[in-house]
């Protein structure tokens, strides 16, 4: 362990400080942190809450501080300079002439993506402290949830692909103990078991990009920048050198985007996200907004140039990451039309989302995309948050949005004032953030020369403003149904979150008994609650303005900050101009969507309009797409029925399947027509020749078996001669034919 | 000095080593062949290691010999307990593998 | 040069002469004491080679440590010290082609692959520094697995060898 220094690349004129110099401290808390819960968390008075808290406020200000020096920094460059990356590395552990190291890349992209991550873990938890107060695994799930974010906070920072493999990794293993927190519950444990395996299936592809990636820049690197092939700088100057080959870069492009495609639920592996809510609602909420599920997003973006130039982005006519991102749209939008659970609602919402982030990486608008991971972050995470602060304080820890909820605008205002600001952010309503990237994002598709993935886009902000209005007629207007009317009757054995606060639950019972009714009911929940919706709303509001297009060069902040500029490390790209018109046209559609959908739900869900209510019973092709929504396109009984059948019982079933229809009927065939000459056979042939040989022959193969049979006497020294004089003679064929 | 003259003589030590495990039913006889091929290996290293002029093969050596430490304790282990159970440790009466 | 010559090829046919008796010979604890003979000439070879760390290690640990256990075995499985008659198997004979088809194939090898290629004639000794630089740099990882396996190796013996 040689843990020396080796490259500390700060320009002279550019300024740098004691945050951007140690950013490498940020995951580093949170891992500490981790170990400390495991150790002693339960011995602590809030059972190790508090320093998965404190450590992830910790590494917030550490972000903070680098995100200041960072917007520092940028400022001090000259318009026309390509402002470095903060880049550190120390050799961690070598092995021949392997070495493998660790260290920070700070940049832009990074330091955004590293407040988000810190910034909503801190929130997260906050609300966790409430949301999961008497769990069974309390103090586990601290140090799951710690662990997790710190493992995102490794991947963002990383320098090399190891590391960032590493915190990748970290963050599948934490999403599948989280997801299965509860796995007691069946469903859940095979949600947990679910995201991983598909994860995974991922995975493979992101193994065999970084050995690709190596083995092809190595050289290259060593030569140009005295750094690893392995090192994100120099497999990103490489890509752009036009030095690698086409081929070798395209197969590695694919082979990471399949790992994208896997983390990030794109289709076709996006099946695992919507079964992930079988977690407690703060892990979805953290999952979907700012982790995991925007490592694959980030990926793409921090690899920019290997997938610039491998899958010709930008190029004529479409690629890989673009159709797999339009397809993405359209697709969770239309599920997230037929479901009644909110999280899952939110969960469809979020993937279509992600394929916004793709289509916009695959279009070359890599500004807006990562713009959008930014907006995205706050208002998924509020609206998660909002979803979480229903079940739990009014409609009895139910997600049912059809059974439980209605008419809750009034009971619970806070939740519900955030939760229309996100929703509106989320549509793309202007001045609300969501308008300033999503938009971006379409007006750039379109301005690239990929009309109809513009359409594409616009048709999936018209679904998208049209699902999160009828989720919010069900849960908020109306009347109010089930547990938010006060009805407690019904079994929620089969719902989630039932286990979360099983206990506590208990004591509101009693406690109802004593009071005059009133109390147990739909209420606002507590602070702990509240305090993160809030601060959440604002930012859903607010955040677009660091990035305002509309208003000018002067509002665009982010993209100074954030878009390398002048550098050989990343490829030139260039912005569409804002127009009102353009943007106009995108509001009226998501305009048109809410209105839409909200006569649709209010004449459905409250007036009960005889022409809509039972309308997919009556009309028989509505009817087949509400079937075929409802069962998720059946892409997972393809998965679980056709693939993994097709792997674990083929070759039994085949080799059955074989011995009764095709080896019996030859035999009995045969057996038949056989018959027939072997009455002749019999006389003639068998008596005579067959007998003879089968009797000889018999004799043979037992005479051989007796001379066999001394080779397995079970003598070491027997079995040590016949392997080194096969060795032996192996040898001397080799050598003659060598030689 | 030959590079050849080294590793015949490896070649030779590794040939009676071969012939030592085959032909001794002592267990303890047939460790020390062992220990007679390994040798031949390490000469063989540190032969290379002075044709190219590097320490690789320095290195190799030595945890060849740590490796042969370790494989004499477990082995002679081994040959203890076998004693110790069948009051023998002629290899020929260990047929339990027989098929 | 040729002093070098001569002690290789004194100490080379010492060698092979212990190395036939130790397989051939009739008695177990000669059979040790002769491959003590051969491992310290594999040492004195080693430093003909300019690999002292080697060599002293060589003579430190096969000569030192794993001789007395080679003995120690010897005297636990076996009380009384002297000649034995049923030393070899039935497979003696099958051993001789053996060695010598493998013999004839690598000096086959040798023969085509070095010819008479000479060693570097200037080889300084490699000094021990040199070897812990490396052992410490990049091949620290064999290092690190080679201390567990040490250490299983103690922790397995102990469980086999213990009476209970």
């Amino acid at each position: 362990m040689n843990l020396f220094a080796s490259e500390s690349e700060v320009l002279a004129p550019l300024m740098s400080g004691w945050f951007l110099e140690h950013a490498w401290l940020i995951p580093v808390v949170p891992a500490i942190a981790f170990a400390l819960i495991i150790l002693v968390g339960k011995r602590l008075p809030m059972k190790g809450s508090e320093l998965g808290v404190l450590s992830m406020f910790s590494s917030l200000v550490l972000a903070a501080g680098a995100g200041y020096q960072w917007i520092q920094r940028t400022n001090s460059a000259t318009e026309e300079q390509f402002v470095e990356p903060v880049i550190k590395s120390w050799s961690w552990w070598q092995s021949g002439g392997f070495n493998f190291g660790i260290g920070q890349h700070i940049d832009g992209l990074s330091v955004l993506v590293l407040i988000v991550v810190a910034f909503i873990s801190t929130l997260v938890q906050i609300y966790s402290l409430e949301y999961l107060r008497g769990d069974r695994r309390y103090t586990h799930f601290f140090a799951a949830l710690t662990l997790f974010s710190g493992g995102m906070l490794t991947m963002v920072l990383a320098d090399n692909m190891i590391l960032f493999l590493l915190g990748w990794e970290i963050m599948g293993l934490c999403s599948f103990m989280l997801i299965g927190h509860w796995w007691e519950d069946d469903a859940n444990s095979k949600a947990a078991l679910k995201a991983f395996f598909t994860v995974r299936t991922g995975d493979a592809g992101l193994l065999v990009g970084i050995t690709m990636l190596y083995f092809s820049a190595n050289d290259w690197t060593q030569e140009h920048l005295g750094v690893s092939g392995f090192s994100i700088r120099g497999i990103s100057a490489w890509a752009l050198s036009g030095e690698p080959n086409s081929t070798v870069i395209t197969i590695a492009a694919v082979a990471l985007f399949i790992a994208c495609i896997g983390k990030s639920g794109q289709f076709p592996l996006h099946t695992w996200l919507p079964d992930a809510m079988a977690g407690p609602t703060p892990v979805s909420s953290l999952l979907h907004s700012s982790t995991m599920v925007v490592a694959g997003v980030y990926l793409v973006a921090r690899l920019y140039p290997v997938f610039f130039v491998g899958l010709d982005i930008l190029g004529s006519g479409g690629n890989l990451i673009m159709v797999i991102g339009a397809i993405t749209i359209v697709i969770s939008a239309a599920l997230a039309f037929v479901q009644n659970d909110i999280k899952r609602v939110l969960a469809y919402s979020t993937v279509s989302q992600l394929g916004y982030m793709m289509l916009g990486l695959g279009a070359g608008a890599w500004m807006p995309a990562v713009f959008h991971i930014f907006t995205h972050a706050f208002f998924k995470a509020c609206l998660f948050l909002g979803a979480g602060s229903i079940s739990h304080s009014a409609s009895h820890h139910s997600f049912d949005m059809k059974r439980d909820m209605g008419g809750l605008r009034k009971v619970m205002p806070i939740t519900f004032v955030t939760w229309i600001i996100s929703t509106l952010a989320l549509c793309g309503v202007f001045p609300f953030s969501g308008f300033f990237s999503k938009d971006e994002i379409i007006d750039n598709v379109g301005h690239n020369g990929y009309t109809n993935f513009m359409i594409i886009g616009l048709i999936g902000a018209f679904m998208t403003a049209a699902y999160m209005t009828r989720a919010t007629y069900l849960t908020f207007f109306g009347e109010p149904r089930g547990a938010s009317a006060g009805q407690m009757v019904h079994d929620s054995h089969d719902l989630h979150d039932t286990h979360a606060t099983h206990d506590t639950h208990a004591t509101h019972v009693a406690d109802d008994s004593h009071d005059s009714g009133e109390a147990h009911g739909p209420h606002e929940s507590g602070l702990l609650i509240t305090v993160p919706l809030m601060i959440l709303s604002v930012l859903a509001l607010g955040s677009g303005f660091l990035n305002a297009t509309p208003f000018g060069e002067s509002w665009e902040r982010m993209k100074l900050w954030v878009e390398p500029r002048h550098s050989e490390f990343a490829p030139e790209l260039h912005h569409a101009p804002f127009m009102w018109s353009k943007a106009s046209l995108s509001l009226v559609i998501v305009f048109a969507g809410i209105a839409v959908s909200w006569l649709i739900s209010s004449r459905l869900f409250t007036k009960r309009d005889p022409r809509l209510v039972g309308l997919t019973q009556r009309v028989k092709l509505l009817g087949l797409g509400h079937k075929f929504l409802v069962n998720k396109y059946y892409l997972d009984a393809l998965y679980e029925k056709v693939i993994v059948r097709s792997i674990a019982y083929p070759i039994a079933s085949a080799a059955y399947w074989f011995n009764q229809n095709i080896l019996d009927g030859i035999l009995h065939g045969l057996a038949n027509s056989t018959r027939k000459l072997s009455g002749w056979v019999y006389k003639n042939i068998d008596q005579r020749v067959v007998d003879g040989t089968v009797n000889n022959s018999a004799t043979f193969t037992k005479s051989v078996g007796a001379a066999a049979q001394p080779t397995q006497s079970g003598k070491v020294s027997q079995y040590g001669a016949l392997l080194f004089s096969a060795a032996a003679v192996a040898a001397l064929v080799l050598v003659i034919i060598n030689t | 000095m030959f590079v050849n003259q080294f590793l015949f003589l490896a070649a030779i030590l590794f040939c009676i080593g071969v012939y030592g495990v085959i032909a001794r039913k002592n267990a303890v006889l047939m460790l020390m062949a062992i220990e007679l091929i390994l040798n031949s290996v390490n000469i063989n290293l540190l032969t290379f290691a002075l044709r190219n002029g590097s320490t690789d093969g320095h290195v190799f050596a030595l945890y060849i010999i740590a490796v042969a430490a370790a494989e004499v304790g477990v082995g002679l282990g081994l040959v203890l307990l076998v004693y110790r159970n069948k009051k023998t440790i002629s290899l020929d009466d260990l047929s339990e593998m027989r098929g | 040069m040729i002093a070098q010559n001569i002690g290789f090829w004194i100490i080379a046919i010492v060698m092979i002469v212990a190395a036939l008796r130790v397989v051939t010979t009739n008695n177990v604890v000669h059979a040790a004491l002769w491959l003590v003979v051969v491992l310290a000439g594999a040492a004195a070879q080693y430093i003909l080679l300019a690999a002292e760390f080697v060599a002293v290690t060589q003579v430190l640990v096969y000569i030192g440590a794993v001789m007395v256990l080679f003995l120690f075995g010897t005297m636990l499985t076996r009380a009384r010290i002297g000649t034995e008659s049923d030393l070899n198997n039935s497979y003696k004979k099958l051993g001789i082609p053996v060695g010598l088809v493998m013999f004839v194939a690598m000096g086959l090898a040798l023969i085509s692959s070095f010819g008479d290629e000479k060693l570097p004639q200037t080889a300084t000794v490699v000094s021990t520094q040199e070897i812990s630089d490396q052992i410490f740099g990049p091949y620290l990882l064999p290092f690190w697995a080679l201390s567990v396996v040490l250490l299983a190796a103690v922790v397995g013996a102990i469980v086999l060898a213990r009476k209970d």
